[in-house]
Order: structure tokens, then C-alpha cells, then sequence
């Protein structure tokens, strides 16, 4: 679904890579964390599979396709195979739980008994059915992160990126947060998560890359969240 | 659908941003109005063009006992010496510029001058004699005035050989002026329409950054979120021409076609019906003007 074949990004020649030199592949339906201290790369690896950036060399296919090479009024029709989730949520504040879940398909020119269809059902998806009127400041950061999750796949798509989805949230409402994301894995959508909460991972037993300093230090299936120094140590 | 979406987007736009979308109407309202103003002028210019032209005739003046021209050695013009002017008028060598021409006496001059200066406390002081007789010539061509003048001039018994073509081109570039200088603050005003529609564009793109952001992320069309800024800027270009050309067509309507007929009747002035023409070139401009100002700005400041 995904796959990085020696991508090195660099955004300043005097500074090291972003990313130096990345191999990996992503399965379909597979949920994988992305972890490593800030700076390690992680966010350059979601901006290059959305294509905000493109690779200083190297490439990135996307479903079977070189995302640098797409022309750039395709790139809308990648992004709408990819949802995508962030930290701070990023919600519309001037417009209802239901309104900014029934923007992401409104701007998709997606009719309205379509939108009138699919919304509370994905809102019932991420357990939010009820909510529908209510304004993003009424909600809790779990729940707003939760509508966000929905605006993400209220358009099914094959990939979920998640940024540091529950950086912003205590442990148990990030658990909650999990649980909607395995769901939605579950529905067959493939999750990318970058993160660096050690007890999600550690809870999750998923297939872990671990990325510092711009390079992969270890790809590993069910894995947990360990830096390479207490893994040497070990 | 994606239209009404599209049209409720700019909509929200225009309300969020409505200062600036009200000085962007403002400044097309009137640097077009001075463009209708100059596009005013030059209808003007050709409508007299066409009356005058058809009517604009050579005067050959005879010498009165004033007259102090070494044509007029003899003091006023004697019978014999009209007749050779008029003879010669209706020469072969003449024929083929000459169209038509016609005498005026003393008395006749006299009558036109009261005529035209009716209003004016000289007109009890002039007498018959102080006035040249005239023939009145008719061109086949106007442009064709320097031949006559050169056939009649040096005869004796004429005074004077005149154009009123070149009275009418002292106007005619005159009005030009006017139209050049119009145009010009138009140019200058244009311009500030042009950076006032890219700073509105900018700044509307600033405050709807959110919106712009997860339209990009879900995917949207770059027509989807372009579309409602570009329409911004063209709405409020489109407002200020629709207040220029009412502007231009009330100036025409009533100032041109009103006042100033009624003033000098027998001119040939343009009416608000002539004004028509130039609507949709305001329109057009305006357009171009939104057009080009959201070609600056969208692809900086909205990539897709």
C-alpha cells in the first residue's frame, strides 16, 4: 500500500536529512507505528506519502503509484485515498460536530442525501451519535479528536495517517482514541500512526518501525515502544 | 451541488472579508468610471465627427471697406470681382472639389449673426456693411480644403479663405486631451484595483486558512478551493463596473443628452442609449482586472 524505497529527504543542505535513505513497505490492512523522538522523521514520512513534500531522491509509491511523479492535479485524487489525522485536531470551531465531518465530503462535490447518509453513520463509528449539533468547543479533546477520525474516513479511504493523534489527551482517553483507530483497521483501512506514547504501543503489540535520526533502527512486528539504547542494554 | 457549495463558500468569504470587498468595489467603481468617462469622449468626438463633417463648409470672405489685405487694394468688393470668385467656383477646375456653394450677402450675414449672438449686448452695435459677404462652399471632400483656398485666395476682392474643419479639429483635440488625460488616471486607478483585489484575495485566503487546509488534505479539486477566492475578487470587480457603467449612462443620459442638448441645440450630442456600448467593456475590464490580480495572488498563496 505503501512503500518507501531509499527515500532521503533533505530540506537544508547544511543540516542532516530529514530522512536519510528509508526502506519500507506497508502492507495492506496493516496498522503500524511510527515512533522516535521528535526530529527522528516521523512527520516527514506522512508529508511524503500525502506528497506536501517530495523526496530529495529516492521514491514513494502510494497504491502502486510514484507519488513524485504524479502531475499535480492528480494529487487531490491521492489525498482523497488518504485520511488523515492530527494533533491538534484541526476542526472548523465555527461549524457543528455534523457540519465539519459533512465539509470533508461537501468540498468533494458528494451530494446531500449521500452526506446526509454516510455522516451519522460514521459518527456512530467513532461513537459519537448524539453530537451531531454540537460545536467543537463543547466537546472534550478526546471527543473532538473523534470527530476529527471521522472527518478523516467519513470519505473510505484505503489509508489513515495519524500524526500524534493522542499527543493532546490523557492515557485513557487516548486508549479510547485507539480503540476507534483498531476499528477502523478492522473495516480493512490501513493506519499509520506516528507516536511517541509509550503505553499505546506497548498495549498494542503492532508492527513497529522506529525511526531516529532520519534512519529505520527497527522494523518490527508486534513490537514495543523501545529506543535502540535500552535495546542494546537488553 | 458543488455549485452551490462553491457560490456559499464565496458568499461566507465576501461577508468574513467585507471591508475589503467593499474598497475593491469602490476603487473598480471608479477608476472604470473614468474609463466609461474617456470611452464617453471618444463616442462624442465621432457623432460630431459624422454631423459636423457633412456640414462643415469653406467660407471665402470678400473685402468690405475695411478690409486691409493687399487682395482688397480697391477697398470692398466690386460686382465684377464677385462674379469672377463665383465663375471661377463653377469652373471645370473646380468642379471636382466643389459640391455645391451659395452667396451671402450683407443682409444675410447680418441676420446670422443676430442669430447666433442673440444673447450677447454686441449684436444692436453691429451694422449690415461691418460684415463680409461670403460664399458659402460645400467640399466633396474636407479634406480637400487646401486646394480651394489655393484656387481662390490670391484673387482680388477676396479677404480671407477659411476652414471651419479646423475649428472643429482644435475641439476634436481638445476632447482628445480629455479622454488621454481620463484614460490615464483610469490606468493609475486600474492598477490599485488590481493590488487592492490580490490583497483582498490574500487576506481572505489568510482567514479561511483552516477551511483551505482540510479542503487540501480530503483531497479537493485546486477548482474547488480557488474557485470561491476568484469569484471574490471577480463579484466585487463586477459590483464596481455595474456602478461605473450606471454612472457612465447617467452621465450620458443626462448630462450629454439632457443638459448640453438642451443647451446648444444642433450640436449632435451621443445620448444614454450610445453610453450602452460601453457596458460590457466595463464589465469586460473587470473581469480581466479580477482575473489578473487572483493570477498573482492564487498560485502563492493557495497551492494546492
Amino acid at each position: 500500500m505503501i512503500r518507501f524505497d531509499e527515500v532521503t529527504k533533505v530540506y537544508d543542505r547544511r543540516s542532516r536529512p530529514a530522512l536519510g535513505g528509508v526502506t519500507a513497505e506497508i502492507q495492506r490492512g496493516e496498522f503500524v507505528f511510527l515512533v522516535g523522538a521528535s526530529g527522528s522523521g516521523k512527520s516527514t514520512f506522512i508529508r511524503l506519502v500525502l506528497r506536501e513534500e517530495r523526496a530529495s531522491s529516492g521514491t514513494v509509491y502510494v497504491a502502486g503509484r510514484n507519488v513524485a511523479r504524479l502531475p499535480s492535479w492528480r494529487v487531490p485524487r491521492l489525498r482523497q485515498g488518504i485520511g488523515v489525522v492530527f494533533q491538534d485536531f484541526r476542526l472548523l470551531p465555527n461549524k457543528t460536530v455534523y457540519a465539519n465531518v459533512a465539509f470533508a465530503m461537501q468540498v468533494l462535490g458528494r451530494g446531500r442525501a449521500q452526506i446526509h447518509q454516510a455522516v451519522p453513520e460514521v459518527l456512530r463509528t467513532v461513537g459519537l451519535d448524539g453530537k451531531e449539533k454540537r460545536m467543537p468547543h463543547e466537546l472534550s479533546g478526546g471527543e473532538q479528536q473523534r470527530v476529527a477520525i471521522a472527518r478523516a474516513i467519513v470519505n473510505r479511504p484505503d489509508i489513515l495517517l495519524a500524526d500524534e493523534p493522542t499527543g493532546n489527551l490523557d492515557p485513557d482517553t487516548s486508549h479510547g482514541i485507539m480503540d476507534v483507530l483498531d476499528r477502523v483497521n478492522q473495516n480493512g483501512t490501513t493506519v499509520v500512526m506516528a507516536t511517541h506514547d509509550h503505553d499505546i504501543v506497548n498495549q498494542m503489540r503492532r508492527r513497529v518501525i522506529q525511526l531516529e535520526g532520519g534512519l529505520i533502527v527497527r522494523d518490527q512486528p508486534e513490537g514495543s515502544y523501545r529506543t535502540a539504547s535500552t535495546e542494546q542494554v537488553a | 451541488m458543488r455549485l452551490a457549495f462553491i457560490l456559499g463558500e464565496t458568499l461566507s468569504g465576501i461577508r468574513r472579508n467585507l471591508s475589503m470587498v467593499v474598497s475593491v468595489v469602490l476603487v473598480t467603481f471608479i477608476s472604470l468610471s473614468f474609463v466609461g468617462a474617456a470611452g464617453l469622449l471618444q463616442l462624442q468626438i465621432n457623432q460630431m465627427k459624422g454631423y459636423w463633417y457633412d456640414r462643415v463648409e469653406v467660407a471665402v470672405f470678400l473685402c468690405t471697406e475695411t478690409s486691409t489685405t493687399a487682395t482688397c487694394a480697391d477697398g470692398a468688393v466690386t460686382e465684377d470681382q464677385r462674379l469672377a470668385v463665383q465663375s471661377l467656383l463653377e469652373s471645370p477646375t473646380a468642379a471636382p472639389y466643389v459640391q455645391s456653394f451659395e452667396y451671402e450677402s450683407q443682409e444675410r450675414a447680418l441676420e446670422i449673426f443676430q442669430e447666433q449672438f442673440k444673447n450677447s449686448a454686441m449684436v444692436e452695435t453691429v451694422t449690415a456693411d461691418q460684415l463680409p459677404e461670403a460664399f458659402r462652399v460645400a467640399l466633396v471632400d474636407p479634406e480637400q480644403y487646401a486646394v480651394v483656398d489655393e484656387l481662390v485666395s490670391g484673387m482680388p476682392g477676396v479677404e480671407l479663405v477659411s476652414d471651419q474643419r479646423e475649428l472643429l479639429e482644435q475641439i476634436f483635440s481638445l476632447m482628445n486631451m480629455a479622454s488621454v488625460i481620463a484614460v490615464s488616471i483610469a490606468a493609475v486607478m486600474l492598477i490599485c484595483a488590481i493590488l487592492l483585489i490580490a490583497t483582498t484575495i490574500r487576506l481572505s485566503a489568510f482567514s479561511r486558512r483552516r477551511e483551505t487546509g482540510i479542503m487540501r488534505l480530503v483531497g479537493a479539486s485546486k477548482t474547488m478551493i480557488q474557485l470561491p477566492f476568484l469569484l471574490e475578487g471577480v463579484i466585487a470587480a463586477l459590483l464596481g463596473a455595474v456602478l461605473a457603467s450606471l454612472t457612465t449612462w447617467l452621465l450620458a443620459e443626462l448630462f450629454i443628452g439632457g443638459w448640453l442638448t438642451e443647451q446648444y441645440p444642433g450640436t449632435g450630442f451621443i445620448g444614454g442609449t450610445d453610453a450602452l456600448i460601453l457596458v460590457p467593456v466595463l464589465l469586460g475590464i473587470a473581469v480581466l482586472l479580477a482575473a489578473v490580480s487572483s493570477l498573482l495572488t492564487l498560485r502563492r498563496y493557495l497551492t494546492v
